[in-house]
């Protein structure tokens, strides 16, 4: 219950706590892109040839579309022929097992917390470590597979499960969707992939861990988890990167399926590089999540926490097409110095009875800018849709903004739609209150965000709970006085 | 334990605090009283070391320490407890868990270790009791929804489990109803201890009927102009203010 103060305490500098870089061989191709780029990255991963060829016409409609420009963030240009799209750890062949993975490699995840082993802190909780383009390990896989659950990362799994791959690739976010997907179509490196067999409740958390560590390159990474009818999974990811001056761009993909009567809870403590102090460097995090509840009663949740990235672009997303299916979001995002977020949901309900329900939290400090922006669409079969939508915001001091831009649009007359939205600041009395009773100004300030994010944080499993709250106290520091 | 010396504050170059002189030791309950806009509770927040107030003059000096160089927090380590007339909500933090955090905050700048949870637990229970604050109220949020004088009790609770060496109840009666106003000073005379001093701010001689007094100090136009034993509190009850006030013109 400590650990937020704790954790304050530990890191008084105010320094982003995972940037440390990895010295590890990387074989990266140079920077650059073109169809003999795309030919490479697919040769190198030995596809076949479906996937070769699904990778260049994405490519060639990327070439066609504009970038957007409607969020409320600004960036200089990204020069895409500047970033290099592969970068992998030089080794032989993928390690049979998990003691013959790199020590270096072994080392970075220690010291990120979460050592490569299938013990101990990590006991209800199966991971993919995601190093730069390529995943490196897998824990608990065959104890997984005795259930007939697939989790593995996304290359194994194009040569494993092709037919499951080939079905459901692209089948939620098509390649030609936005210009980030269509990059991430054309590009992606490894991610991971998770199928859960027809009335399968999976007995732990699955998690990838995504590191970035080589410089100029981007993570492309692109995962893809089928939840059968009937099953249930919950997932987990989390992700960091070394302190670097230059910004480096992140555009990933995740599509979920949910078929008749299956949940898939899916959460993220996204904390990649933020930036420095006067926001030079740090992470462009472009992402594209969307789920689907293809079956009756299915389920899907987003939980996320946004702590890092220089700019966070994304908006994990439900298509509620099965009757009486239910979709929720759950964000609290916090921006601190030159952060920018603009992020949010979006509810598409087709099916009858389908119900939604959003809840995002905004906290903005320093100079930084943070919008939640959602699109609730009833479309014409909706009947009996419903969704509410809990829009708060919380602001630190007076050099920062928050905006609500909520799109709402109905068209089947009985659906009801409700949008709830407040905005507020921390007071002088609740810092004093704090204060007087033997808080520190920075641990009075956690308490308040925390407690200002609670519907959020309880959504998470216990483990990232804890380590969410730790990051949000970090993340605040030097936002007062 | 408290000695305050020609303490004189202004607030938006308004002077509030006159030269206030006041010397309180261990075990001593003393009552400040005085007419609304005398500076009573400007006085309570000044030793707590809220933001906002100049000092201009004057200094204060807890457990031989200079109070006014230290921050709210320091104080609070210190061993230095206000309850407030005003307690603050703060949304989805629930009251155990603030207490808990307020303790081990305390403890760790004395350098002692974390109450464990089985400890705090009974230790809350006990002096949840003792206030008169039911359980239920102890999982809402702090001060959330609550009711005036769930929020008052919730302040003696507080003051019960940090255990100070000084606690200021600042209006502690205001607006509660005679049967809670029993129940509170009840609690607070159950703290009673020969090392505790208590400085009870209040407007009317009321609550000091069950707070008994050991000093009772008049205070008018940001200076206390008389101070006696509890007798002078009743003298007050019958002759008013006014008469302070005409001396202080």
């Amino acid at each position: 219950m400590s650990s937020t103060i704790e954790t304050l305490k530990e890191h008084t500098t105010g320094e982003y706590k995972y940037g440390f870089m990895t010295a590890v061989d990387e074989e990266t191709t140079p920077p650059g892109l073109d169809e003999e780029v795309i030919r490479r990255i697919s040769a190198r991963k030995e596809e076949p040839e479906w996937l070769t060829e699904w990778r260049l016409s994405a490519y060639r409609r990327w070439l066609s579309m504009e970038e957007p420009d409607w969020q409320k963030v600004t960036y200089p240009p990204i020069d895409y022929q500047a970033i290099s799209y592969f970068a992998a750890p030089r080794q032989k062949e993928r390690p049979k097992s998990l003691d013959d993975i790199d020590p270096e490699i072994r080392r970075t995840y220690e010291k990120l917390g979460i050592p490569i082993r299938e013990q101990e802190i990590l006991a209800g909780v199966a991971v993919d470590y995601v190093f730069d383009s390529v995943s490196v390990a897998t824990t608990f896989k065959n104890k997984l597979a005795e259930l007939g659950i697939i989790f593995c990362s996304i290359s194994e799994a194009v040569r494993d499960h092709p037919d499951l791959v080939r079905k459901y690739l692209g089948s939620v976010v098509p390649p030609g969707d936005n210009f980030f997907a269509a990059l991430n179509s054309a590009v992606f490196s490894d991610g991971s992939f998770v199928y859960v067999p027809k009335g399968v409740r999976c007995p732990m958390e699955l998690s990838t861990y995504f590191r970035i560590n080589a410089a100029g390159t981007g993570q492309f990474e692109r995962t893809l988890i089928i939840a059968d009818e009937g099953s249930y999974v919950s997932y987990l990811e989390g992700c960091t990167a070394p302190m670097r001056d230059e910004n480096q761009l992140h555009a990933a993909v995740v599509e979920l399926i949910a078929l008749d009567d299956a949940e898939i809870k899916y959460s993220t403590v996204q904390n990649w590089y933020p930036g420095d102090k006067e926001g030079k460097g740090g992470i462009y995090n472009f992402v594209t999540k969307r789920g689907i509840c293809r079956g009756r009663r299915s389920k899907i949740s987003w939980t996320q926490v946004e702590t890092g990235s220089a700019i966070t672009w994304k908006y994990p997303s439900c298509i509620l097409q099965g009757e009486d299916s239910v979709g929720e979001f759950y964000s609290v995002a916090l921006t601190n110095n030159f952060q920018q977020a603009d992020t949010g949901t979006k509810m598409i309900h087709i099916g009858r009875r389908t119900r939604s329900r959003i809840v995002a939290k905004g906290i903005a400090a320093g100079r930084s800018d943070s919008t939640y922006r959602g699109l609730v669409r009833i479309m014409p079969g909706a009947t009996g849709a419903r969704n509410h939508t809990q829009c708060d915001s919380l602001l630190i001091g007076d050099r920062c903004g928050a905006h609500t831009v909520p799109y709402i649009e109905v068209k089947n007359r009985s659906a009801k739609v409700e949008h709830e939205a407040t905005t507020s600041k921390i007071s002088e009395d609740q810092l004093f209150y704090c204060r007087s009773r033997g808080f520190s100004e920075e641990d009075a300030v956690a308490l308040v965000v925390n407690g200002f994010c609670r519907e959020v944080m309880e959504e998470l499993p216990m483990e990232f709970a804890v380590e969410a709250r730790k990051l949000l106290g970090i993340s605040l520091e030097g936002s007062v006085g | 334990m408290l000695r305050i010396e020609g303490l004189r504050v202004a607030v938006e170059g308004k002077r509030i605090l006159d030269g206030v002189d006041l010397e309180i030791a261990a075990g001593e309950t003393h009552a400040v009283m005085g007419p609304n806009g005398s500076g009573k509770s400007t006085l309570a927040h000044v030793l707590a070391g809220r933001e906002g107030y100049e000092v201009e003059d004057g200094r204060i000096t807890f457990m031989g320490e200079d109070l006014l160089a230290m921050e709210p927090e320091e104080r609070a380590a210190a061993g230095l407890f206000l309850a407030m007339q005003y307690p603050v909500e703060i949304p989805g933090v629930s009251n155990m868990y603030f207490l808990r955090q307020a303790i081990n905050a305390v403890r760790k700048a004395r350098g002692e270790p974390e109450i464990a949870a089985g400890a705090f637990m009974k230790m809350l229970r006990e002096k949840a009791k003792l206030v008169g604050v039911p359980e239920e109220l102890l999982r809402r949020d702090l001060n959330t929804d609550f009711s005036g004088g769930e929020k008052k009790r919730n302040e003696i609770l507080q003051l019960a489990m940090l255990e100070p060496r000084l606690a200021i109840l600042d209006e502690t009666d205001s607006g509660l109803d005679i049967d809670a106003l029993k129940a509170v000073a009840g609690a607070v005379n159950g703290l009673r201890t020969p090392e505790r001093a208590f400085l009870v701010i209040t407007h009317y001689q009321r609550l000091l009927e069950y707070i008994v007094p050991d000093r009772v100090h008049v205070m008018v136009r940001g200076r206390i102009r008389r101070s006696g034993g509890r007798e002078l509190a009743l003298e007050l009850e019958q002759r008013g203010y006014e008469q302070f006030a005409a001396e202080a013109a």
